[in-house]
């Protein structure tokens, strides 16, 4: 090639590749919390840290202190995360104090449509006032709370004649809450393989929301619900009805009867670590984890399956997963809402499932085969359809700690009836929502 | 002779700063010395603790970005009429009794044990003062272990010693022995500073005050009431002073061993008062929570120490 010719295709290439950046490139940070998906999201973000010339630095912060360390941040004004993944439940705070940069006019100019995501997550993850048009964020990872047993165990032929023996029923993926208690009573300190096994690993935790997230698996099964009516706040027997005073005393008893010795202050990490080490028959977790739990080499393949939390009244489970959001006081809001967009785009969504993370996006979910794409998917399809939320309101924090010290009294310590946990929830929830001028 | 530093640089000053400077009186020019630490301390201790005040009597929310209403006396009210608060008090006064009972019984009993200088005590004060040199977070943590029901070495040797089972009881998730875990993991991190305190006590008692009392033939019992435990009274009671405020504001130990729980039975004021202002965000709420913590410990800590200069002069 000769000089001439070789500064011109130089000069074209820079131009190129001056267009496709459109823009310098920016060091953008992206916050998170640490646990399986973001390690696939890191990733899954080189492709775009190779499109568009933008460095992705991650900030992932274990679950326990997610929440204390990122709304600090936002409180503070920080400027640590430039893209923040936050729980769906921050959404009221993120709108309303300011957090977060509304999407509308991005997603509209940028011809991303909200009818591309499956709607029970834009509603959770995305709108503030709930279900209004208006977004803070991009559906960016769906989740709820499901289950997974030991699948070796109930095929077992010895166990399954021990419990047909037992109950005079079949050992089966439980139908119904009360059946699941039953089998995990059935597996409470039985001898399999020379070592003491227990029936299931569930959330305790007292700290975070564990306890919280846990229970209401067994209140949504009954019906729970926190209002009499949408939007009016009106609680008094709706929070406290006959059916939620059920559920959680059934929570309660699971509690007492079929998990682990010192099992009073776990979440995520001890049920996975209770599943992994043989410890329990059943365990729950967020969907998130099962990718993970399918490939543990002791656990997963052959010996593991999974299941949908078991309806009893209603059928529904807890919702988990969270929505992309422009941190508003970032100085590189432009390359954020970049990667807002390269993120939004099908082929990515289908790549993010294909590593792990959960994608919200129709073309994934709606896809042939995607049932059949991994052994967790359809239950996830059916989790989804039926998933209820905690409070999104900006008062999340407290309402939420209100309802970790009442449930943790009364389950774990022990303390009064679950009518009395349940109608002092009421009056903190009352008090708050009075000093948000709600009441 | 030639000229002195001081001379020469009173020569180069200028006459008229000279002049200002001589015209200073010695409290004039203390107070300039003095300003800059007055100023720190305003700004750092007295100008927060002024502004707490203030907003104690407001619903201010730091996360909030709403209009700051004067609500008078209502957070107080609140906070001495709510029954979860006073179930606080009642556990941060549980774990503030027994683990200064414990560390002062253990503290003198060893310091009393060192003091004999028996063969390689020097050895056994650096064994015994160990603890105290941890972070009280890695010990929180550590103990989490020690105390677990299937694993935990603190129950096998209770199992050992009393032949209850180890997995028939848990430490941190029974509601009766989670109190009694977090005093002894503070017990046995901090009865070494109590045991040195109580040394040093030990060692500024004169040896011929004993001689004394032996040619009087007063007992050993007798001695000990009469001059060891008079003397070394003091230094006792500055250990508990020490203990006590440190203990009162106890936290990272404690959250790390059981976060508060189970339910609430561990979770002590400075665990309930973070939740508030920083979880929860109730700043008003959680200023009027700390005013209250603070009088409570001034008032109870000059008592205290009026009775500790009795005791000096006596």
């Amino acid at each position: 090639m000769n000089p001439t010719k070789y500064l011109a295709a130089t000069a074209l290439a820079a131009g190129t590749l001056t267009m496709a950046h459109g823009a310098a490139a920016e060091e953008l940070t992206l916050c998170w919390a640490a646990w399986d998906p973001a390690n696939a999201l890191v990733e899954l973000s080189k492709e775009f840290e190779a499109e568009s010339g933008h460095t992705m630095n991650f900030e992932f912060v274990p679950w326990p202190n997610f929440a204390d360390r990122m709304l600090n941040e936002l409180n503070s004004g920080g400027k640590l995360c430039d893209l923040l993944i936050g729980d769906s439940q921050w959404i009221g705070g993120g709108a309303e104090n300011g957090h977060y940069v509304k999407l509308n006019d991005f997603f509209d100019s940028e011809g991303i449509s909200m009818d591309d995501f499956a709607p029970a997550t834009v509603y959770a993850y995305s709108t503030w006032p709930k279900g209004s048009p208006n977004y803070y964020a991009l559906p960016a990872m769906g989740d709820a709370n499901g289950w997974f047993y030991r699948k070796d165990w109930f095929e077992n032929e010895e166990i399954r004649a021990a419990y047909m023996e037992e109950t005079g029923e079949e050992l089966r993926e439980p139908q119904s809450q009360q059946e699941l208690m039953q089998i995990a009573k059935f597996f409470q300190e039985r001898e399999i393989d020379g070592q003491t096994r227990y029936g299931v690993s569930i959330f305790t935790e007292r700290g975070s929301e564990g306890i919280t997230m846990g229970a209401t698996g067994a209140l949504y099964a009954w019906g729970f619900k926190y209002e009499n009516e949408p939007g009016s706040y009106d609680m008094e027997g709706a929070v406290n009805s006959p059916e939620a005073v059920e559920a959680l005393e059934f929570y309660k008893e699971l509690y007492q009867c079929c998990t682990p010795p010192g099992y009073t202050d776990a979440y995520m990490e001890q049920s996975l670590d209770a599943f992994k080490s043989g410890q329990v028959a059943m365990a729950m977790n967020w969907f998130a984890f099962f990718p993970g739990l399918y490939a543990d080499p002791n656990t997963g393949g052959d010996k593991i399956d999974f299941f949908v939390n078991p309806p009893q009244n209603v059928a529904a489970s807890t919702l988990g997963g969270q929505g992309i959001s422009v941190v508003s006081y970032s100085d590189k809001q432009d390359a954020a809402l970049e990667y807002i967009k390269w993120f939004a785009q099908p082929e990515v969504q289908a790549k993010w499932w294909e590593l792990g993370g959960y994608s919200a996006h129709n073309s994934v979910l709606q896809g042939d085969g995607f049932t059949d794409s991994a052994p967790f998917a359809g239950d996830f399809l059916t989790a989804m359809d039926g998933v209820q939320d905690f409070w999104q309101e900006p008062a999340y924090a407290e309402l939420l700690l209100a309802m970790q010290k009442r449930l943790h009294d009364y389950i774990v310590a022990d303390q009064g009836t679950a009518q009395e946990a349940l109608d002092k929830l009421i009056e903190d929830w009352t008090e708050t929502f009075e000093d948000e001028g709600k009441l | 002779m030639t000229d002195g530093l001081a001379t020469r640089a009173a020569r180069a000053t200028p006459p008229a700063a000279a002049r200002k400077i001589r015209g200073l009186s010695d409290r004039a020019i203390a107070w300039i010395f003095v300003a800059p630490t007055i100023f720190l301390l305003l700004a750092v201790n007295i100008f927060p603790l002024i502004w707490t005040i203030r907003l104690s009597f407001t619903n201010f929310r730091a996360n909030r970005n709403r209009e700051v209403e004067w609500v008078g006396l209502r957070n107080y009210e609140r906070i001495l009429t709510d029954s979860d608060i006073w179930l606080t008090m009642q556990a941060t006064a549980h774990f503030l009794f027994w683990t200064i009972f414990f560390q002062v019984l253990i503290g003198f009993a060893l310091a009393y044990l060192i003091n004999k200088n028996f063969r390689g005590s020097p050895f056994w004060t650096t064994v015994i003062v160990l603890p105290m040199m941890l972070s009280p977070a890695v010990v929180g943590n550590f103990w989490t272990f020690l105390y677990q029901p299937q694993i935990g070495l603190f129950n096998y040797v209770v199992e050992f010693f009393t032949g209850i089972p180890a997995s028939s009881f848990e430490m941190i998730g029974s509601v009766n022995l989670a109190p009694w875990s977090i005093v002894i993991v503070d017990t046995w991190m901090w009865t070494p500073f109590v045991m040195l305190i109580c040394l040093a006590g030990l060692r500024s008692i004169p040896a011929y005050i004993y001689e004394a009392a032996e040619i009087d033939r007063a007992s050993k019992w007798r001695q000990f009431w009469t001059i060891t435990v008079p003397m070394v009274l003091p230094f006792l009671m500055l250990a508990v002073l020490f203990r006590g405020i440190e203990n009162f504001k106890m936290f990272d130990l404690v959250v790390q061993l059981t976060g508060g729980g189970p339910g609430s039975v561990t979770e002590l004021t400075s665990i309930n008062l973070k939740r508030e202002a920083f979880e929860k965000w109730r700043t008003g709420y959680a200023s009027a929570y700390a005013i209250i913590l603070f009088v409570t410990v001034f008032g109870l800590a000059s008592i205290y120490v009026k009775a500790l200069n009795a005791v000096k002069e006596r």
